[in-house]
């Protein structure tokens, strides 16, 4: 099956090795992988601040660019929900967009949700070690329903061990904009979670947002703690993490 | 009540900075959703989200010929001996309420939970006009003592903890202080008691209007209500036009979800269908019910695209379920209703240009949605308010600037490319060797309380075309590079 890779902004800027893993991932589930190379963003930005006139341009864009394959996958629980609910409200009472745009969501799938429920791999390539808790980003676990895809897919690394955080559903304060307009409320937040991270006595948290990433990531460090890794759950299937 | 809600950002700010009032937040945050949770396993998942869905269709068929069930419940309220009057403002329902009084010669109203009533201001309006009101919902009756405005709308004090109770208590009470809370609670209803049985005004909201029956339908836990709607000679109730609900059917469907969405009750202690004063043989009710039908922006809701706003049942759940709402509290939100529900209705009733901050003041993450009893769509409401904002022109020019300049790059993938690897390679070399920004230009708002983890240099696609050329024709400038040779 062919299978169009949304790399998303973030990852195409900030962490390239997650975009390799999600790669390694769909071609070692048998995927004919590929990258378009004129993709940009799929418009959130810009849908969540009210700018409904740039987030529709990018959603034409965007369709253009991937509606011939037979799927879209993104490493991303908030673009695949982008894509997946939210654009049949950028094109209201356009027949034809409107066709398209559904044709499209319904081949979009977050990565985890597509290894699970599409793939249906087996195995996966990774050798991670070391004992794990997951956080539920909220576009994923609300608007795609990512929930028990990545469990499932942590339970085929032998070494990992899945221990729970403590309100892993409540969102870490990340909310695009509003982590630099209300950096202080957003910083408390992820404190919260920072915290509840500390308290399951995990090594790495795995998430899979970028959003999210940063902002949990940044507040542990600035938190003082070097050592709690916070890694994609595309690295940690695809082996893509640096001992 | 006069809103403060354009200063947001600033109480925010102090709320974060109360140190006790974070470790109350925190002790309260997950009370409520864990009992919510309890009560919705225990009436089986599925079965309650059918039955969030039931409420919401019947939320809308009230909603959607609310004129014809407005003056249904009317005429049936007033052939029970009701007198229904309307407002369409804050200062229409003082109006009413002081003219009942003087026509009355009412002195002194105790009053149940009535967030309508804070909406107006009343109990001012009564004090400053000789008539002397009491709170007589515990929790309001504290932050009455500490003039305060409630905080949530079902927990109005849940700011407030034993200790800071204890203190109003012995400074309102003349008694020694305690911080036990059973002492507490019989010592607000030894002094409560008093009020109940010397008033002539009870003054109520109304979580409900039936209109078949024209009934005010209250639920309470502490049985304050019924006193307050028995005991004086005058009873008001005042609550907003979009609370009627066609038949006593729908209430039964209604009351199963309210109080479990609210505090995971099975059932309030106290569920009240008040229906006319008092008929002749009764043994108890007032002499005179007034229902005040109160529009104060509400109808700018109806068949507007917020018009889903108009189906909540004031449970909540929304602030419940709201991280934000757990960081900062209720009272940082400024006006009378505070969280998600609250961030919609304070610019719709107060003016968009009010309240700047509330709609952007949310992460969007969509937990009060699924809360919700009757399926509120509130992140979509509140990303509504944002378009409106920028449709307005009421966000600021370098806020829009900012989306001009993004936009106008990212739907040109060329200059997109460049702006990116530029960026990455910048912010890369910002972040040195541990890979971390602690100062970002134009970043403040995410670099005061956290680490800006750098970007690895280059872009995903620049890399992605480098390694599809290396495998074409066995670039040596990619040999040895392990992160790229897939």
């Amino acid at each position: 099956m062919r299978v169009g890779l949304l790399v998303t902004c973030l990852v195409d800027v900030m962490r390239p090795r997650i975009g390799f893993a999600a790669l390694t991932l769909l071609e070692s589930a048998g995927c004919e992988v590929h990258v378009p190379s004129s993709q940009t963003c799929c418009g959130q930005p810009g849908w969540n601040s009210g700018e409904r006139g740039s987030a529709r341009a990018l959603a034409e864009k965007l369709i253009e660019e991937f509606e011939a394959f037979d799927y879209v996958v993104a490493p991303s629980g908030s673009c695949a929900g982008m894509v997946k609910t939210h654009y049949r409200e950028l094109f209201p009472g356009e027949g034809a967009w409107l066709e398209r745009v559904e044709g499209l969501a319904a081949k979009t799938w977050e990565l985890t949700d597509f290894l699970v429920n599409v793939a249906r791999i087996e195995s996966v390539p990774g050798d991670f070690e070391g004992v794990v808790t997951y956080h539920d980003s909220c576009a994923g676990l609300r608007e795609v329903g990512v929930k028990m895809q990545p469990r499932a897919l942590l339970a085929k690394l032998q070494g990992v061990e899945l221990r729970e955080m403590q309100d892993c559903e409540t969102c870490c304060g990340f909310g695009g904009t509003f982590s630099i307009k209300f950096g202080d409320i957003s910083a408390a937040m992820a404190d919260a979670k920072c915290e509840r991270i500390a308290a399951s006595g995990a090594q790495a948290v795995v998430l899979g947002d970028l959003g999210c990433m940063l902002n949990i990531e940044g507040r542990l460090r600035r938190r003082g703690d070097e050592r709690t890794r916070v890694l994609h759950i595309a690295e940690l299937l695809s082996g893509r993490v640096d001992a | 009540m006069k809103s403060q809600s354009m200063h947001f950002k600033a109480r925010a700010g102090r709320a974060l900075a109360d140190v006790k009032l974070q470790g109350t937040l925190k002790r309260f945050s997950s009370g409520f959703a864990e009992k919510r949770a309890i009560a919705r396993a225990a009436y089986g998942v599925e079965a309650f989200e059918e039955l969030r869905g039931a409420a919401a269709a019947i939320r809308d068929r009230g909603l959607e010929q609310l004129d014809a069930w407005l003056l249904r419940f009317e005429a049936e309220a007033v052939r029970h001996g009701t007198e229904v009057r309307w407002a369409e403002t804050a200062e229409e329902i003082r109006a009413h309420v002081l003219e009942i009084c003087t026509r009355h010669g009412l002195k002194k109203a105790i009053k149940s939970k009535s967030m309508v009533s804070e909406e107006a201001g009343l109990n001012a309006a009564l004090e400053s006009n000789g008539v002397q009101a009491v709170e007589t919902d515990l929790g309001e009756y504290i932050i009455q003592l500490a003039q305060e405005a409630p905080s949530h709308i079902i927990a109005p004090a849940i700011h407030k903890d034993i200790d800071q109770v204890a203190d109003l208590f012995a400074a309102h009470h003349g008694r020694p202080r305690s911080t036990d809370i059973e002492t507490l609670t019989r010592e607000a209803r030894m002094m409560l008691r008093e009020h109940f049985l010397t008033a002539d005004l009870g003054l109520s909201g109304g979580n409900f209007l039936v209109a078949e029956t024209g009934s005010v339908a209250l639920v309470t836990n502490e049985g304050n209500g019924r006193m307050v709607t028995t005991l004086p000679r005058v009873h008001i109730a005042i609550t907003g036009i979009e609370k009627v609900i066609p038949t006593l059917e729908d209430l039964s469907t209604l009351n199963r979800v309210l109080p479990r969405s609210a505090t995971g009750q099975e059932i309030e202690n106290y569920f009240s269908i008040v229906t006319g004063p008092r008929r002749p043989g009764d043994t108890d009710g007032p002499e005179h019910m007034i229902v005040i039908l109160v529009d104060a922006g509400r109808t700018r809701l109806v068949g507007s695209e917020l018009k889903a706003m108009l189906r909540c049942i004031r449970c909540g759940a929304c602030m419940n379920h709201c991280p934000v709402y757990h960081t900062v509290g209720g009272h940082a939100y400024g006006w009378v209703y505070p969280g998600p529900m609250g961030s919609v209705l304070t610019p719709v009733y107060d003016g968009i240009e009010n309240a700047l901050d509330l709609p952007q003041a949310a992460t969007l993450c969509g937990a009060c949605h699924v809360a919700c009893p009757v399926k509120i769509p509130l992140p979509d409401l509140l990303r509504t308010l944002r378009e409106k904002q920028m449709v307005l022109h009421l966000r600021p020019w370098r806020e829009r600037l900012g989306f001009a300049l993004w936009a106008f790059a990212a739907r040109r993938p060329r200059l997109y490319a460049l702006a990116a690897s530029v960026g990455a390679r910048l912010l890369a070399w910002m972040g040195g060797r541990r890979g971390l920004i602690s100062r970002l230009p134009l970043g403040g708002g995410w670099t005061r309380g956290r680490d800006m983890p750098a970007p690895e240099g280059r872009t995903f696609r620049s890399l992605y075309r480098a390694r599809k050329f290396a495998v074409v024709y066995g670039d040596r400038r990619l040999r040895g590079r392990e992160d790229l040779a897939a």
